[in-house]
């Protein structure tokens, strides 16, 4: 595979897990909550991940049991924060917390260990085109399932009954609460989601992206998930091309010094950031869409009848 | 008002709960849970030493603190002060390093007012793009914290790296003129942590004494009033990321000219998320938060001390910390239902 | 059209319905009979019954004693689904709507289960909207709609039920008079097909006009049942409150002759919400000793308009607000008080006053400059409270005293508060926002009384308010606000009520073609695009 090819699989893989915990926590922004502990669940998702698979040597126990343990983590949130009315900023913060104190308790073990990368698609012939061939064929399946939920997620949001209450729930809970719907239901849904979706993020990582378990490894990639979610203005489709951005100035900084640029490595390792800071101030400008497109009741606490 | 019973009782039942579920995790991963608990919460508080150390890593937690404290009083989400921490450290350990071979007693207070404008600056940043851009400041306070970690090694690894130091990444030691004194004999405790209560003590002025106080207060429970009365959103936004900011600098210049003496890629093991949690667990009040800064000290230090005495992981100590706020967050519901149940509905 | 009724059973038989809350007996033994095609008033004050008894009706709480019966038949109603599966509709005072969503989105939302399809559903409602003369383009977004066409989505949805009884929770504070007269045809012909509507209000001229049947409640309790149509606005009046409260009288205004205290001049501006609506080129005067009453349903500029006036946002000119001869369009709140410019704003617990702080400490909100309370950056909060304790006395605030905290507090003796606490701050200049709604009569009497104190002290009043009667005792002058323009002032005993209904619907031209003076704007209509 020549070093183009090379570089655009590689970004399709550092924007994968952004992707999946993008759309996560949109569909749970959408509902009016701020889950801020994405980074901690992402973790987590990677370390069960990791684990579960190196365990029962199959990903197809290692993935589910990422989706379950991410889900478990945003759990723990929504009753802190649904339930027993806890403020979501620090609730999130805490869920950060513990899950990178948790993820690296657990991973005490696997630090070090080897694991093989998970299968990549292989169709005679397609595969074999030279650029598209691996870029549209080669790639594993969770990146199929991450661009196919993207259209999931728009199809949901758009078309179905379950879409629009969501979105109710998000711009006015007092109001979907009066018409008689469970806010509180609702939003466990979604919150769930989100964890689940960004446990898979995690997970992605420690199983394709570099198979292996390192404390810490997420980086940073859950908080750039949050911002991701801002800049695509909670649109899935904007999501989508955000976590590809992303993805691609992650790997532009990794190649750089290859190309003979001549800045050194820890400032190519600041792009990332410093890109998510750009974003989110060239969006957050922008009032009218902002206020148009936000979920008004988000990081509010709901207490029904009150 | 009688929920004010419950809002003092809540943190030690947090703590209380926190310890009991320690004890379980002890278990689970086959250790002795006492022997565990002991060597937690007991066994560093035995010696002189001991003690010097509690006050060693409480000063950082307090000094930083009680300046995230008053930001999330008024709704300022300060969540980068590790990097403004950094700076502190950068800003410090570069005059040290420039006057380096230098004598005379203007270095030290130079580093420390060098320390607390590198974290003020790096304050200044979010607080700006929130101020004139409204973008949210968890996000771009954070990001920045990774901005400067990565701005620490870079220069450890690179300019500032010590000449004779056999290719390690740290820069050269200190001279003993760039040093924080020692306060207390047979220990490391420093002059640090006298600077850390003062900082608390400023901090109980301003919450209960000053008019800027008052109007943090106001902007965090209700902004619209606070801009009917005439106090700016943006004047609270600036005053509370530059205090934490240049608290958290001096707290890392601290901590350079103190216990660690150099400069190093890492030179501190979270304090800047820590004090989240001490500023939550202190309830926003300066003596709460001086409370909860030794608290969390001695969660470190047992630790330390649980890992040497029995082996048990490190990490066990984040998730404490985890733990904690969790706790306190989830008895926080007893305190707002009692509230609301007090008060009728009105107007 | 559901329920056929059994023989000459009523649609609706409350009997003696008990509800109680802690403190007070909300409902106390109420009967209440509804016939079929009836439009039947529910009269009374603040706080006499009036909404816990629909509450009951519509299933939101359940009563602690009584009996319903509907159509003959003894029922218990569980829930609002339960109420709509039985035919009862309900219009809340306060929407039940989303603002970034459409309004086919917002009925289906409201809708059960099995909405069918948006496009459908879309047809329904412009087929319903048609028949009943309550004109919506389904596919607009909500945020764009004004007040009325909002009360319009809330109506369609609850007719796509096809409710035999529909309850409306004052339809009318929201509408302009044309609006309103436009509701009551729908209503007539609502009724005409069978349906009993249940109208409940406090507005004494619109139930003689428009409702068969009224029952009276007073302090939980039925006093009276009858039919307005033959009663005197007075009686009723009478009735409902059990005594006679004299009209508040407006004493010798201050001829003209007072100077000019302030002027607004060329004002446009946007709005602080992105959605809002913006101002354009408003202009206004008042003079020393002058009471000015700006009328305007919601959401036509009145808040935009009032935080340039209190220095909350600044206008783009030093010169768009002159006050006093000096330009201070730029100068903030703070300042603004300094001049002695106070303001009072609509909301309570969330604007004029911090719900979780002390009367002391919201007394040091307001009054921290005028009252010199901050000194080099402390603050005395030894002061405070003797202001806070001086306000309570002098406006007979009921409060256990300056520590009392604001939520703990009485809408009516909060607002007694706020208004209180600026006045003792010798205000030259007092704006006002509506400053007697959801307030029972006692305070809002006392408010109305002390507001013309204060401007027969020589400051001047600005006061806004959806409440023409109010604005009718209180005024010298009266102006419109209609779409984020103003209309110029009258004199408040040139401008009918009917004039005023004219330019709260926009039509500026109409109301000057019947002989009123030229406007500031030519005629626009309410949306102004």
């Amino acid at each position: 595979m020549d070093i183009f090819s090379l570089i655009l699989v590689s970004i399709v893989a550092a924007a994968t897990p952004l992707l999946f915990a993008g759309l996560g926590e949109l569909i749970t922004e959408k509902a009016g909550v701020l889950n801020l502990g994405v980074e901690g669940t992402m973790l987590m998702g990677a370390v069960v991940g990791f684990a579960v698979t190196a365990s029962s040597g199959s990903v197809f126990f290692g993935i589910p049991a990422a989706a379950v343990a991410g889900a478990a983590m945003s759990g723990l949130f929504a009753l802190l924060t649904l339930n027993l009315l806890a403020n979501q900023v620090a609730t999130g913060l805490a869920l950060t917390l513990f899950g990178v104190g948790l993820s690296s308790l657990i991973g005490q073990g696997f630090v070090g260990m080897p694991l093989s990368r998970l299968p990549q698609l292989d169709i005679p012939g397609l595969s074999d085109l030279p650029v598209v061939g691996p870029l549209l064929f080669g790639q594993d399946a969770l990146v199929y399932i991450s661009l196919l939920l993207v259209g999931v997620v728009m199809w949901f949001l758009s078309r179905t009954r379950g879409g629009l209450i969501l979105k109710a729930v998000g711009e006015n809970p007092a109001a979907a609460h009066r018409l008689g719907h469970s806010v509180l239901k609702v939003r466990w849904l979604a919150v769930l989601f989100g964890g689940a979706m960004s446990g898979v993020g995690g997970a992605y990582l420690s199983l394709a992206y570099t198979p292996l378990w390192a404390e810490n490894m997420t980086a940073g990639r859950g908080w750039i998930a949050l911002a991701l979610v801002v800049f695509a203005t909670w649109r899935p489709g904007r999501v989508l091309l955000g976590a590809y951005l992303f993805g691609g100035v992650t790997i532009a900084q990794l190649h750089a010094q290859s190309a003979g640029i001549e800045i050194p490595s820890q400032f190519m390792s600041m792009l990332p950031y410093l890109a998510t800071v750009l974003v989110l101030v060239l969006i957050s400008r922008d009032a009218t869409r902002i206020r148009l497109n936000a979920p008004a009741s988000i990081g509010k606490v709901f207490h029904p009848g009150g | 008002m009688a929920s004010h019973a419950m809002l003092l009782a809540t943190p030690p039942l947090a703590v209380l709960l926190t310890v009991l579920s320690g004890a379980v995790l002890f278990a689970a991963l086959g250790f002795d849970p006492i022997a565990a608990l002991t060597a937690y919460f007991i066994t560093p508080l035995t010696t002189t030493y001991g003690l010097g150390e509690l006050a060693v890593k409480a000063t950082p937690l307090a000094m930083i603190g009680i300046g995230l404290a008053l930001g999330f009083r008024g709704n300022v989400w300060n969540i980068g002060a590790e990097g403004q921490l950094t700076l502190g450290a950068i800003c410090a350990g570069g005059i040290a390093l420039a006057f380096y071979g230098d004598e005379g007693p203007w270095l030290l207070p130079l580093m420390m007012v060098g320390g607390a404008a590198g974290g003020l600056a790096w304050g200044a940043v979010p607080a700006f793009l929130r101020t004139r851009f409204n973008a949210n400041e968890i996000l771009t306070s954070l990001m920045l914290s990774y901005v400067a970690t990565l701005l620490l090694s870079y220069l450890v690894t690179g300019p500032w790296k010590d000449p004779d130091g056999f290719n390690f990444p740290e820069s050269r030691l200190f001279d003993d003129q760039a040093l924080l004194p020692i306060i207390l004999e047979g220990t490391r405790m420093h002059l640090g942590a006298p600077l850390a209560l003062l900082a608390v003590v400023a901090g109980w002025v301003i919450v209960a004494r000053t008019f800027i106080g008052f109007q943090i207060k106001v902007v965090g429970l209700t902004p619209i009033a606070a801009g009917y009365a005439g106090f700016s959103q943006a004047r609270i936004i600036w005053f509370t990321l530059l205090l934490s900011g240049g608290l958290a600098g001096l707290a890392g210049a601290i901590e350079v000219a103190g216990p660690i003496g150099q400069l190093q890629p890492s030179i501190s093991p979270g304090y800047g998320f820590t004090a989240i949690i001490v500023a939550f667990l202190g309830r926003l009040h300066p003596v709460g938060v001086l409370l909860a800064a030794l608290l969390m000290a001695l969660s470190y230090l047992g630790g330390e001390q649980a890992q040497i005495e029995l082996g048990l992981p490190l990490a066990v100590t984040g998730v404490f910390q985890g733990m904690l706020l969790f706790f306190l967050l989830a008895s926080d519901f007893l305190v707002h239902y009692r509230l609301r149940r007090l008060a009728p509905a009105a107007a | 059209m559901s329920g056929g009724s059994t023989d000459t059973a009523p649609r609706l038989a409350l009997r003696g319905m008990v509800k109680r809350y802690p403190g007070v007996l909300a409902n106390d033994h109420v009967d209440l009979t509804l016939e079929a095609g009836e439009i039947h008033a529910l009269l009374g004050e603040n706080g006499a019954g009036k909404s816990t008894l629909v509450q009951i009706v519509y299933g939101v709480v359940k009563a602690d004693g009584g009996s319903i019966r509907w159509n003959g038949a003894p029922v218990n109603v569980d829930g609002p689904s339960h109420a709509r599966a039985l035919g009862i509709g309900m219009v809340f005072q306060h929407f039940s709507l989303f603002e970034t969503l459409t309004v086919v989105e917002n009925v289906a939302l409201g809708l059960e289960t099995g909405a069918g399809d948006m496009a459908a559903l879309a047809a329904r409602i412009a087929d319903v909207s048609k028949r009943y003369g309550l004109t919506l383009d389904p596919q607009a977004r909500v945020f764009d709609l004004s007040v009325g066409e909002r009360q319009r989505v809330e109506i369609v949805r609850c007719l796509l039920q096809d409710p035999s009884l529909i309850i409306m929770d004052e339809p009318t504070s929201v509408l302009t008079p044309q609006e309103a007269d436009q509701l009551f045809e729908t209503l007539r012909r609502l009724a005409s097909e069978g349906r009993t509507i249940l109208y409940i209000s406090h507005k004494l001229d619109e139930i003689r006009r428009l409702c068969s049947r009224a029952t009276i409640l007073r302090a939980g309790q039925v006093v009276a049942t009858c039919d307005p149509s033959v009663e005197t606005a007075q009686s009723l009046a009478g009735l409902m409150i059990g005594v006679e409260v004299g009209p508040t009288r407006r004493g010798a205004s201050v001829a003209g002759g007072g100077a000019e205290l302030v002027r607004v001049e060329g004002l446009s501006m946007q709005a602080a919400n992105p959605l809002g609506t913006p101002l354009h080129d408003v202009r206004l005067s008042v003079k020393k000793g002058e009471i000015l009453g700006i009328a305007g349903v919601a959401g036509n500029g009145q808040n935009t308009l009032l935080s340039a006036l209190s220095g909350e946002m600044l206008s783009p000119r030093a010169d768009a607000v002159v006050f006093e001869g000096q330009p201070i369009g730029l100068e903030g709140a703070r300042a603004r008080r300094e001049r002695g410019i106070n303001f009072v704003p609509e909301d309570r617990l969330g604007h004029g006053a911090v719900a979780d702080l002390s009367l002391s400490d919201n007394a040091l909100l307001s009054g921290w400059g005028r009252w010199s309370l901050v000194r080099r950056g402390l603050v005395s909060f030894k002061k405070s409270r003797e202001k806070a304790a001086h306000v309570v006395d002098k406006f007979s605030v009921a409060a256990s005293g300056p520590d009392a905290v604001a939520r703990s507090l009485s809408g009516g003796n909060l607002q007694k508060f706020i208004i209180g606490r600026e006045i003792l701050q010798a205000p030259r200049l007092l704006i006002a926002a509506h400053p007697t709604w959801g307030v029972d009569a006692g305070a809002a009497a006392a408010i109305h009384q002390a507001l013309i104190a204060l401007a027969e002290g020589g400051a001047g009043v600005i006061i806004v308010s959806q409440d023409l009667d109010e604005l009718f005792t209180l005024s010298d002058r009266v102006a419109v606000i209609c779409a984020g323009r103003l209309s110029e002032s009258r004199p408040a005993h040139e401008v009918t009520a009917e004039d005023v209904g004219l330019m709260m619907g926009g039509l500026f031209d109409a109301a000057i073609a019947k002989g009123g003076s030229a406007p500031a704007e030519t005629g626009d209509t309410l949306h102004g695009q």
